[in-house]
């Protein structure tokens, strides 16, 4: 079947064994692929009450039915597992060139079981797959990790995936990092990699993958392609400016968090702008697979130099830290690159220790490098290596925001939700986004449905942030269509020119299925769903929908949003309403047999 | 009265990045526009101390008004 390569692979480490198994077509479609597909084999497979770090819990790495293919931005892939940052779902996103090289082998995706008894990775030449030794590899940087396996693989066109000294010593913020600087960065998956003693997976496809109807497939990615470049967003904003053109909208919206959420504004924002990184340090930009957009930026600060950093990055060691010197930021983000960190994890937990020391709750003499205080650069670049070293102090940050604010007596102060840090929007300026952060599957996100774009930018169509009409129904509908697309193996970024029509017709001309819109949205809507029964069943329950006490009872102290709070309380009944829930935020029986996951 | 404009992104090349302005009074957003040379349709993010606003909104002495082309991010 077009679309899919309709054989996965299952390798458990601990026994080696290497099984290639038919992927049940009619249940592919079902769940789309990717994010959704991947969400269905963890909760049949995996006991939602396991231990993250344990065995018996699950990697799975999977690609989408237009990874591969021409469908524009079609290079992502998505990593599932039970996270042991939040202890909810973990998928996290990457885009790049791996996922799409995969697909070339010709498996959809990877289910990694057990663990390896020493570190190993993972090669796959098309139809031959190993395990590998991978001790010369263990302990070394994800920059050189992925040159000495090319080198040793001999395949130059090969693409590594792998994680870097932090997966190895299990931080919690651990992201899984591909093609050196692409990252799945979110809920500490490279942490449940390194668990498993699986350092990389070196991926080559030599397969050519074609639609199921050419004719029609030409017809709608021309569309498409079209759609994206008639965009003044996609074709304009984010080549020019790639994310961090973001920073001065949200600052001068009000709603820029600063020092830890203790403000809402920046002053000196636009230093770190990337109105300022094209100016400064900008090499050039970069693309991932089949995209027309390459809103990726290639940055050099006198040694330093790779790619990013991307907007939550600049946000989360700057003003979060309130740093405005962009240099430190790129240092703080090369390092995330090098070690394999979540960028915004890491920048939000560094924020969260500034404040804990700002308020006398760490004992100085337990800081063993510069002084955590905001507005330090210094602190910001050596922080983030000592985190990924796991070392004095930094073996604490390399936990996360929520169980370092819980160890000094003052949880209030982790900017969380579900124990994942937020990112760059203080929601108490942005309704409908606070909505959906306190509901999102994985915790404190902004990609599992990106209120932003109405609210803040204008698209589809403008949104005033502070009302709360209709945004339970706006939440819902972006957070189904984010998990379409995430399922597909596509870049958020395309939905800023597409909507939910152009990936209906992708997909049906692609993978040769007839869907419609609506019942396109509706397996969005059950991919919502079976996410939120695995957290229900790993203990992560309704009590969790919420927000940092600072958001809902603090008003924002100064600045364009200053007096405002979120109004969740005010929210949660009529979204658990939209989405078929009953009262109490519980998927009823009827809502799951309707979506066919009872 | 005097407004002090806050330019972003492409609206920089040419022009300023920030710049206090004295307009006539009562003039409206879409005053400061033209005298810009700012066609309205690119102007896609308006925001006057804080608030997005549309062409129409009247500006008053000491506003802060920032402009900003069609961008996104995230």
């Amino acid at each position: 079947m077009a679309g899919y390569a309709g054989t996965f692979l299952r390798i458990n480490l601990s026994t080696g064994q290497i099984d290639k198994e038919s992927l049940d077509l009619e249940l592919a479609a079902k769940f789309i692929g990717g994010r959704g597909l991947a969400s269905y084999f963890l909760t049949q497979e995996v006991d939602p009450d396991v231990e993250p770090l344990d065995p018996a819990n699950k990697l799975i790495v999977a690609t989408g039915p237009l990874t591969g293919s021409r469908a524009p931005t079609g290079g992502r892939y998505m990593v599932v597992t039970k996270s042991p940052l939040s202890g909810t779902i973990a998928s996290s996103n990457s885009g790049g060139f791996w996922g799409a090289e995969l697909k070339r082998a010709g498996y959809d995706f990877i289910i990694i079981e057990g663990k390896s008894d020493k570190p190993c990775y993972i090669h796959i030449n098309d139809d031959t797959v190993e395990i590998r030794d991978a001790g010369k590899y263990w302990g070394k940087l994800v920059g050189e990790t992925t040159d000495l396996l090319l080198e040793d693989t001999g395949d130059p066109k090969a693409r590594v995936l792998t994680i870097g000294p932090a997966g190895e010593k299990l931080s919690l913020l651990a992201a899984i990092m591909n093609d050196k600087y692409r990252a799945a960065g979110r809920s500490g998956v490279g942490a449940v990699m390194g668990s498993k003693n699986l350092k990389a997976i070196v991926a080559r496809g030599t397969g050519k993958l074609k639609p199921a109807r050419e004719d029609e497939c030409k017809s709608v990615v021309k569309n498409a392609l079209k759609k994206i470049r008639e965009n003044d967003v996609t074709s304009k904003g984010l080549p020019t400016y790639g994310t961090s053109v973001l920073v001065n909208v949200i600052n001068e919206s009000g709603i820029y968090p600063t020092n830890n959420f203790q403000e809402s504004y920046f002053p000196t924002a636009d230093k770190t702008s990337g109105e300022t990184l094209a100016e400064k340090y900008l090499v050039r930009n970069v693309a991932c697979f089949a995209c027309p957009i390459a809103c990726g930026r290639y940055s050099k600060v006198g040694e330093v130099e790779g790619e990013g950093p991307e907007y939550e990055t600049i946000w989360s060691y700057g003003a979060s830290c309130g740093v405005d010197d962009l240099e430190a930021i790129i240092k703080a983000n090369n390092w995330c690159n090098e070690y394999g960190l979540d960028t915004i994890s890491a920048g939000a937990t560094i924020a969260c220790a500034m404040e804990l020391c700002q308020k006398g709750l760490v004992d100085p003499d337990e800081i063993d490098g510069p002084a955590l205080e905001f507005g330090s650069g210094e602190a910001i670049v050596e922080w983030t290596r000592k985190m990924g070293e796991s070392e004095g102090f930094g073996a604490k940050l390399a936990l996360g925001s929520a169980r370092l604010a819980e160890q000094y007596g003052a949880p209030e102060l982790s900017m969380s939700v579900k124990k994942l840090e937020l990112p760059a929007y203080d929601v108490r300026g942005i309704q409908g986004h606070g909505l959906q952060s306190a509901t999102s599957n994985r915790g404190g996100c902004h990609v599992r449905g990106y209120l932003i774009a109405p609210e803040i930018i204008g698209l589809p169509e403008k949104l005033d942030p502070l009302s709360l009409e209709g945004k339970a129904v706006w939440v819902k509908i972006f957070q189904d269509l984010t998990a379409v697309i995430d399922s597909l193996g596509l870049c958020l970024f395309t939905s800023f020119a597409l909507g939910a029509d152009d990936y209906r017709d992708m997909f049906n001309a692609i993978a040769g299925q007839d869907l419609t819109t609506e019942s396109l949205l509706q397996a969005g809507d059950r991919i919502w769903n079976l996410e939120r029964m695995f957290n229900l069943n790993a203990g992560v329950g309704p009590e969790q929908d919420k927000l940092p006490r600072r958001l809902l009872a603090e008003p924002i102290s100064s600045g364009p949003c200053k007096g405002h709070v979120h109004r969740l309380p005010e929210l949660l009944p009529e979204y658990y309403k939209e989405r078929g829930w009953d009262e109490k935020g519980l998927p009823t029986e009827e809502k799951l047999a309707q979506l066919e996951i009872a | 009265m005097v407004v002090e404009v806050r330019l972003f992104a492409s609206f920089r090349e040419g022009r300023f990045k920030e710049k206090e302005l004295e307009l006539p009074e009562g003039s409206s957003l879409g005053d400061l526009l033209a005298q810009l040379e700012i066609a309205q349709k690119d102007a896609k993010i308006t925001i006057v101390n804080g608030s997005a606003v549309s062409a129409e909104h009247k500006l008053s002495d000491h506003d802060v008004i920032a402009i900003f082309p069609p961008i996104a991010g995230g």
